[in-house]
């Protein structure tokens, strides 16, 4: 048939169906939205599966699990500035070489230009850009120094929190945490290193693989049970997440354990059933546990401005309460949390910089902002 | 059959002129209309006025996250486009703007869609690509999509780098049907691809998938690692996975996967999120590999080939109308379209044409997601609670209603309240619900009759693919006529009246 009339017919039969079911619905304050299983068949019994973790002879011993002498960390700010030294020439310029020759409107581009390849976003950079600008020229600042100093005292101000650990339970009950964010963020790892600065501080640990989706996500989590030494919750492909969720509370509640970390399947923030289904995990958790103490969005520092729309959907659908940034140890340098931050408040609170059971640090806002701009 | 075509001028000419809701969306044929308002309709595009258009453009660009240096060099091939056009009376300047960009983006994009050659016994493929990017999951998708195309594919393990990556590898493999070699669980990846190939021939699989660590672009051993595997099973084609969701980074690390492991083409995966996924023209440009293939969804058979006119009209944030319009040839019979049609454009649209169509639009998938490849709809849609339970209500309450009154609304509009008390009784919903159906029901109704009146002003019927561009643009202009009723007063969103903006959470 011709393409001319299905696409109008298209066109008008959805105007139709939208107007009437949507308007219908949403003044009406309709149903609370159902709780929707991702439309993949349980998979009960599969053998692969139900193995215990560590049992597989071909799995290597974590030769990363070694606690007992771990090297003087370095600190966050080093390890900035050490990974700094591979990627600044990517970067190319810093502020202060822009505003060598003076403060000029190629100056004041080039600045733009800076904070926009760092995926700070256009509205945010023209927002920040601005205010240097004016607070510059108030403050009579001509000099390549003043204006990297303004500049650093904006973005730091846009990225105050007054506290930025994570909470813990006030009363005897386990502490909850739980991760979530899109495909591919790096939310298992995350746990694993959570749960292996927990367990050396003499914490108890219970992972809930509440990601029942992905092939295998319940084996990685796992494989960083093992090497950490947390307790691992988890049950077949395709079972329905809350369920591992409440068992790993109950668990927790059983082995009187410390904290109780719920990993999540990885979830586009555009699917509504998802994002109910992940709003249903956190209120079967709740309703025993009570509000949870950390709802996590993992972030990968790659992400450009989808990070924002990623970040307002969490917050809608699980009241998320703060940000780990992930995979900043590559050239990324992750200015999305910027906008993120100034647009929803939500503050950054750990950063992930490599794939080792170490790589996770509290974010620390100096050192981030001294790394989207100064060359080490 | 009876309906006659619109074109890109008629509908455009009657739409823009129609209030726009703010909250919808910007496309760039919206922001484009203040830079051009000057020269509507009078000769060529002056200077002046070009520059404030690309300033747009280049703000829309780099908002879709095409990366600030891919956007300089193409905002200045456009001006050379530009200056000097003229400006046709026949288009809206804006419209026409768009157009060329779209044309510029296309090409920049590769023009047609490309499969990658995969001929060889066992022909080589091998994925590479950032962690987190959906190596792993492609490696499955792609031996399902080739199985299909009657190959033999094998899938290889050799990321031995996160932990139960060979696992997820195995499911992915059983899940699909296809042989998976996968010897180890750690140890040295370049061995397990080397040996791969001997096993491939062994078992018969004609096509090897070797499936690697995610590593970042500045682990020079790592990158040596990849680079090792490659020159052990020298690939037919070396494919370069990377998440449309990426940022500016996108062509540093393209750059660095070109030129440090070298690949012929490009995966681009999570698709079926809302980015604009700008990234696509990023590493076009700066690698001039192609795009070859699309990840759009978590089921294994989500996977396509790019198009990439499809990835243009995203990155301007035109929707993807041509996805939605394939989805409804697969879903749609010739005969219920033509019903459908017949109801459209009677005038005489009732209530149980209005069932046949609901019925129709839910076979296409969930409402929301089938809504949101409207263009602007997507955006506007973000805090509107579409449950696809709201349709089985409604359909409740129409299966209420006696055939008659299904025929003729005004039975129960006018004097019609025990009628309404009844239906409502019947299908366990409320009166009010009953009462909001049938307003909202009315309102659809107008847009329609004003809809179908815009239709019968052209006959000129577009033809082939380009026709088929045109008319998605149409459709797009038609989209947003749903304000026809209430003359933009409305708060509403998206265009259409009764879309009401979910209560935002404030914490």
């Amino acid at each position: 048939m011709e393409l001319t009339e299905t696409l109008l017919l298209i066109g008008s039969v959805l105007a139709v169906v939208a107007v009437v079911v949507v308007g219908l619905f949403r003044r009406g304050g309709g149903q609370p939205p159902a709780d929707h299983d991702r439309d993949v068949a349980p998979r009960g019994g599969t053998d692969t599966l139900t193995r215990e973790p560590g049992t597989d002879t071909a799995t290597a011993p974590p030769e990363t699990a070694a606690p007992e002498a771990p090297p003087e960390p370095l600190t966050l700010r080093d390890r900035f500035r050490e990974r700094l030294v591979r990627t600044r020439n990517v970067l190319g310029v810093s502020v202060a070489e822009l505003f060598g020759g003076g403060v000029s409107d190629d100056a004041w581009e080039g600045l733009e230009e800076l904070l926009i390849s760092a995926d700070v976003g256009v509205a945010a950079t023209m927002q920040i850009v601005e205010d240097v600008r004016r607070r510059a020229r108030d403050e009579g600042v001509t000099e390549a120094d003043g204006v990297v100093a303004l500049l650093k005292d904006e973005l730091r101000s846009a990225l105050e929190v007054p506290d930025r650990s994570l909470a813990r339970a006030t009363d005897d009950e386990p502490t909850v945490w739980m991760l979530t964010g899109v495909n591919g963020t790096g939310k298992t790892t995350t746990i694993g290193k959570l749960a292996a600065i927990e367990e050396r501080e003499g914490r108890s640990v219970v992972l809930a693989a509440a990601d029942t989706f992905r092939a295998a996500a319940a084996d990685q989590l796992g494989l960083w049970a093992d090497r950490t030494g947390a307790r691992l919750v988890r049950k077949d492909e395709g079972a329905d997440p809350a369920s591992v969720a409440f068992d790993g509370w109950m668990a927790a509640i059983a082995t009187d354990a410390d904290l109780l970390v719920v990993d999540t399947a990885g979830r586009l923030h555009n699917r509504r059933e998802l994002m109910d289904e992940l709003g249903k995990v956190k209120r079967v958790v709740e309703k025993k546990s009570g509000p949870m103490d950390e709802v996590l969005l993992v972030l990968d520092a790659t992400t450009g401005q989808n990070g924002l729309a990623q970040a307002g959907a969490f917050v809608d659908a699980v009241d998320v309460t703060g940000i780990v940034l992930t995979k900043l140890d590559g050239s990324s340098k992750g200015g999305i949390v910027v906008a993120v931050q100034r647009e929803l408040g939500l503050p950054v609170k750990l950063v992930g910089l490599g794939e080792g059971i170490d790589d996770l640090a509290p974010f620390d806002p100096d050192a981030f902002v001294d790394s989207l701009f100064e060359p080490a | 059959m009876a309906l006659p075509s619109v074109t890109v001028s008629v509908v455009s000419h009657h739409l823009l002129a129609i209030q726009r809701s703010p909250s919808v969306f910007d496309a760039l044929a919206q922001r484009l209309d203040d830079a051009l308002s000057r020269v509507r309709g009078r000769g060529r595009l002056d200077d002046e006025t070009v520059d404030a258009t690309l300033s747009e453009i280049r703000l829309a660009l780099l908002e879709a996250d095409v990366n600030f240096k891919v956007v300089r060099g193409f905002v200045s091939r456009l001006r050379e486009v530009l200056v000097g056009e003229e400006v046709s009376k026949a288009l809206n300047p804006s419209q026409q703007v768009v157009k060329a960009v779209h044309a510029e983006l296309v090409r920049a994009l590769g023009g047609e869609s490309v499969t990658p050659d995969l001929s060889g016994n066992p022909a080589v493929i091998m994925l590479a690509g950032l962690q987190g990017s959906g190596k792993t999951t492609a490696a499955g998708k792609l031996a399902k999509q080739l199985k299909k195309k009657g190959r033999t594919p094998m899938l290889v393990a050799c990321d031995l780098q996160r932990p139960a990556a060979v696992q997820q590898l195995r499911i992915n493999a059983e899940k699909v049907g296809v042989h998976v070699y996968a010897p180890v669980e750690s140890g040295d990846p370049v061995a397990v691809a080397r040996d791969s190939l001997a096993k491939a021939r062994d078992t018969g699989c004609d096509v090897v998938i070797v499936d690697t660590a995610g590593r970042l672009h500045i682990d020079t051993e790592l990158m040596g690692q990849a680079r090792d595997i490659r020159a052990a099973v020298d690939p037919t084609a070396t494919l370069f996975v990377i998440d449309a969701m990426i940022g500016q980074e996108a062509v540093n690390v393209s750059k660095a996967f070109l030129d440090d492991v070298g690949f012929d083409g490009v995966i681009l995966t999570k698709l079926d999120g809302d980015a604009r996924g700008g990234a696509a023209l990023s590493v076009r440009e700066v690698t001039d590999r192609p795009i070859v293939y699309a990840s759009v969804g978590e089921k294994m058979e989500d996977f396509e080939a790019f198009h990439p006119d499809r990835m243009a009209d995203r990155i301007l944030g035109m929707g993807d109308m041509m996805t939605l319009i394939e989805k409804a040839e697969d879903t749609f019979t010739e005969q219920e379209t033509k019903d459908a049609e017949q109801a459209l454009l009677s005038g005489d649209f009732t209530l149980e044409d209005f069932l046949k169509q609901m019925q129709m639009v839910k076979r296409m998938g969930p409402l929301k997601g089938v809504l949101g490849m409207l263009p602007g709809m997507g955006q506007a849609l973000k805090d509107v609670d579409v449950d696809d339970k709201q349709l089985a209500h409604v359909e409740a309450i129409i299966y209420s209603m006696t055939l008659e009154e299904r025929r003729d609304p005004r039975l129960l509009t006018k004097g019609g309240a025990r009628r309404r008390r009844r239906i409502a009784a019947g299908s366990g919903r409320s009166v009010q619900e009953v009462n909001r159906l049938l307003k909202q029901f009315d309102q659809a109704k107008s847009v329609m009759k004003s809809v179908s009146k815009m239709a019968g002003m052209d006959s000129m019927n577009p033809q082939g693919r380009k026709g088929k561009r045109a008319q998605a643009k149409a459709a797009q202009q038609l989209m947003r006529s749903g304000q026809v009723p209430g003359q933009g007063g409305q708060g509403g969103l998206g265009g259409f009246p009764g879309l009401q903006q979910a209560p935002k959470r404030k914490k």
